[in-house]
């Protein structure tokens, strides 16, 4: 029942490098673009502009993680090691890339509404979705068994993921009952460009991180799966 | 039978047979079906003696044995073949204490007796003499005579070699995962497994 | 399924021989209630307008008590495997475990009322709207706290891994429970109470399915 851990394309680490790299500069180029050139927005001003960073980073979080929902399906389905790389990987790119989402939205309401944390719907799912795979992260730390682990941790990322629109729905609810200002969500569709040279820049990025982060997985898991040495 | 030193494996190859763990390599039979494809099927034939008792403290012995009767659903295994099995392996008269209070060679009696109700195909049985006292070891002389005599076949991981040579008809001696030594019991040296 | 019914029956007796620790358990969920009300202070607005939520929080904390000693006496002798083995559905396992839970983490919520209502000086509302909500939330908590209470005790650290896998994902039933149970104990001008009582029966229908249809892989080696 041997299941190679990696393949040759995961073993190849210049093409995630090179993806990786692409998306840096064009991350590079979008928020200066969005950041400096961009002209200024009528009601908001200049704290306006993170939206520039601020939008794609919350598409991409969202795909990590909708990503790592298709890893740990296919991780139960399949067997094997190859999805619980990815799985791992992706969860760790998304709550990295959630946590900056979070920081980002209290950097922008701050000066927009005095408070640092605005109970925004979306932003307060956020939270809650860090933290839930960061409780998943620290699980697969916690068990030895490769096998266990992989299974574990695709059965509670599932069950974290499909809370999802649960979550996000009794936030709203409760922000309506107790009526909270919503947070805009439009970005003036003339400046469409820097926003989405950022979301393509931050998908190249989140590609080439995970395929790197798979393949560190992926080189841990050989090394403990060790096959015992041939009895003598 | 199975012979081997401490860390050979038996344990782990008698759970593999059992499909209470799933091998990383290769394939297992037990009884013409595969460990991993027709787990249910075998898991159904095949009944485990493990270390651990496999028993709630908190219940007694003759709750425990009719929880396992429930669960396998056949209405010939009642209070009374459990009491039975009970008897057989001399915990009749404990039989409606708490478990938690069995002393460890007790726990093996009741571990026993599961195996005894539930009548399997093949039974595995990891050191069934550990933690018995003299007139244990013969109770499991009598189990095995019996096992046989209803056709099981019987794995039977021990260190007691001369014990093992006398019930089994083939041995296996492991060593680090391997097998070091096939053929049959009666020719197994005295010291197989204990030298290195 | 009757083996579903043998595992329920299993599982009531189980709770019923240690129920010592039952009362253990309450008495945490009470000392948490008293603590609270001490972190407010003794203004009484204050207190009554925050009673359903710190119910609740008390109930959750509780529950991680509860939830993580339910697998303890599967898991010492390896009782759970020896009954995998026999063959025994994982998934009758589960809802026995899951549903004997309930039962445990509702009369919980239930026995906490009294205490909450004289501490805070809150008006319970309407007994049988606030046993239903008790009942949903804590249908809410049990079945995905039984399938993460299977997995984490299992592992060392388990003390800090349930409450750290569970409460992030409950929080919607956290919200709606709160929600639901303010409403019911000092009104409901807006009819709000059905919206929250949806949420609360959607959340528990597909984490009652959802985790049935998962536990054969946690409790499987």
């Amino acid at each position: 029942m041997a299941t190679a851990v990696m393949d040759t394309k995961t073993s190849d680490t210049s093409t995630p490098y090179m993806v990786a790299g692409a998306g840096l500069l064009l991350l590079v180029v979008g928020s200066y673009w969005g950041l400096a050139y961009a002209p200024r927005e009528t009601y908001m001003g200049d704290v306006q502009r993170i939206m520039y960073v601020h939008v794609p980073t919350a598409w991409n979080a969202m795909l990590a993680f909708t990503f790592a929902f298709g890893c740990a399906i296919a991780s139960l389905i399949r067997g094997g090691y190859r999805w619980d790389t990815r799985l791992e990987a992706s969860m760790e790119v998304g709550v990295v890339l959630s946590t900056l989402l979070c920081i980002q939205g209290a950097i922008w309401a701050k000066p927009t509404w005095g408070v640092w944390w605005d109970w925004d719907p979306r932003l307060t799912t956020t939270a809650v979705l860090v933290l839930a795979f960061s409780g998943i992260i620290a699980l697969r730390s916690f068990v030895d068994d490769p096998g266990r682990r992989a299974v574990w941790s695709a059965v509670a990322a599932i069950i974290a993921y499909v809370d999802v629109p649960i979550v996000y729905f009794s936030v709203k609810w409760w922000n309506s009952l107790h009526q909270m200002q919503s947070t805009p969500e439009t970005v003036s569709k003339a400046f469409h460009w820097p926003l989405r040279i950022n979301a393509i820049g931050i998908l190249l990025l989140m590609w080439g991180l995970i395929a790197l982060r798979a393949r560190i997985a992926a080189l841990r898991l050989e090394r403990q799966l060790q096959p015992p040495p041939e009895a003598a | 039978m199975l012979a081997g030193r401490n860390g050979s494996g038996k344990s782990t190859l008698l759970r593999v047979l059992a499909t209470a763990l799933r091998p990383d390599l290769g394939t297992a039979r037990v009884a013409g079906l595969d460990v991993v494809h027709d787990r249910d099927e075998v898991r159904s034939r095949v009944a485990l003696l493990d270390h651990k008792s496999q028993v709630y403290d908190v219940f007694s012995a003759l709750e425990n044995l009719e929880l396992v009767a429930r669960f396998l659903g056949d209405p010939k295994r009642d209070r009374a073949r459990c009491m039975a099995v009970l008897e057989e392996v001399g915990l009749a008269d404990r039989a409606r204490g708490p478990v938690a209070e069995f002393s460890a060679g007790m726990r093996k009696r009741l571990a026993l007796a599961r195996v005894l109700l539930k009548a399997p195909d093949v039974a595995l049985l990891d050191e069934p003499y550990g933690e018995l006292d003299p007139p244990g070891f013969r109770l499991v002389d009598g189990v095995l005579d019996r096992l046989r005599r209803q056709g099981s076949t019987v794995v039977m991981a021990t260190h007691l070699v001369d014990r093992g040579r006398e019930h089994c008809d083939r041995a296996l001696v492991l060593a680090a995962g391997g097998v070091e030594w096939d053929g049959a019991a009666r020719q197994l040296p005295a010291d197989a497994g204990i030298v290195a | 399924m009757t083996q579903a019914l043998v595992a329920l029956r299993k599982d009531a007796l189980l709770q019923w021989r240690t129920r010592g620790r039952f009362v253990a358990v309450f008495v945490f969920g009470a000392t948490a209630l008293l603590l609270f009300s001490f972190a407010i202070g003794p203004s009484a607005g204050a207190l009554r307008q925050h009673a359903a939520g710190f119910l609740w929080l008390a109930l959750m904390l509780a529950s991680t008590l509860a939830l993580g000693d339910s697998f303890h006496g599967e898991m010492e002798n390896r009782a759970l495997e020896g009954l995998v083995l026999l063959p025994a559905s994982p998934v009758a396992l589960y809802y026995g475990k899951a549903l004997a839970n309930w039962a445990q983490l509702a009369l919980l919520g239930v026995a906490l009322v009294p205490f909450m209502v004289v501490l805070y000086d809150a008006p319970p509302g309407g007994a049988l709207p606030l046993i239903g909500l008790i009942l949903l939330g804590t249908a809410g908590l049990s079945f995905p706290g039984t399938l993460y209470a299977a997995m984490t005790v299992q592992v060392r650290g388990s003390q800090t891994l349930l409450p750290l896998l569970l409460f992030p994902l409950v929080v919607p039933v956290l919200l709606a429970a709160v929600s639901a149970t303010s409403l019911v104990m000092t009104g409901d001008p807006m009819d709000q109470l059905r919206s929250w009582t949806l949420l609360l029966v959607c959340f528990d229908l597909i984490y009652a399915s959802l985790c049935g249809l998962l536990f054969g892989r946690v409790v499987e080696s």
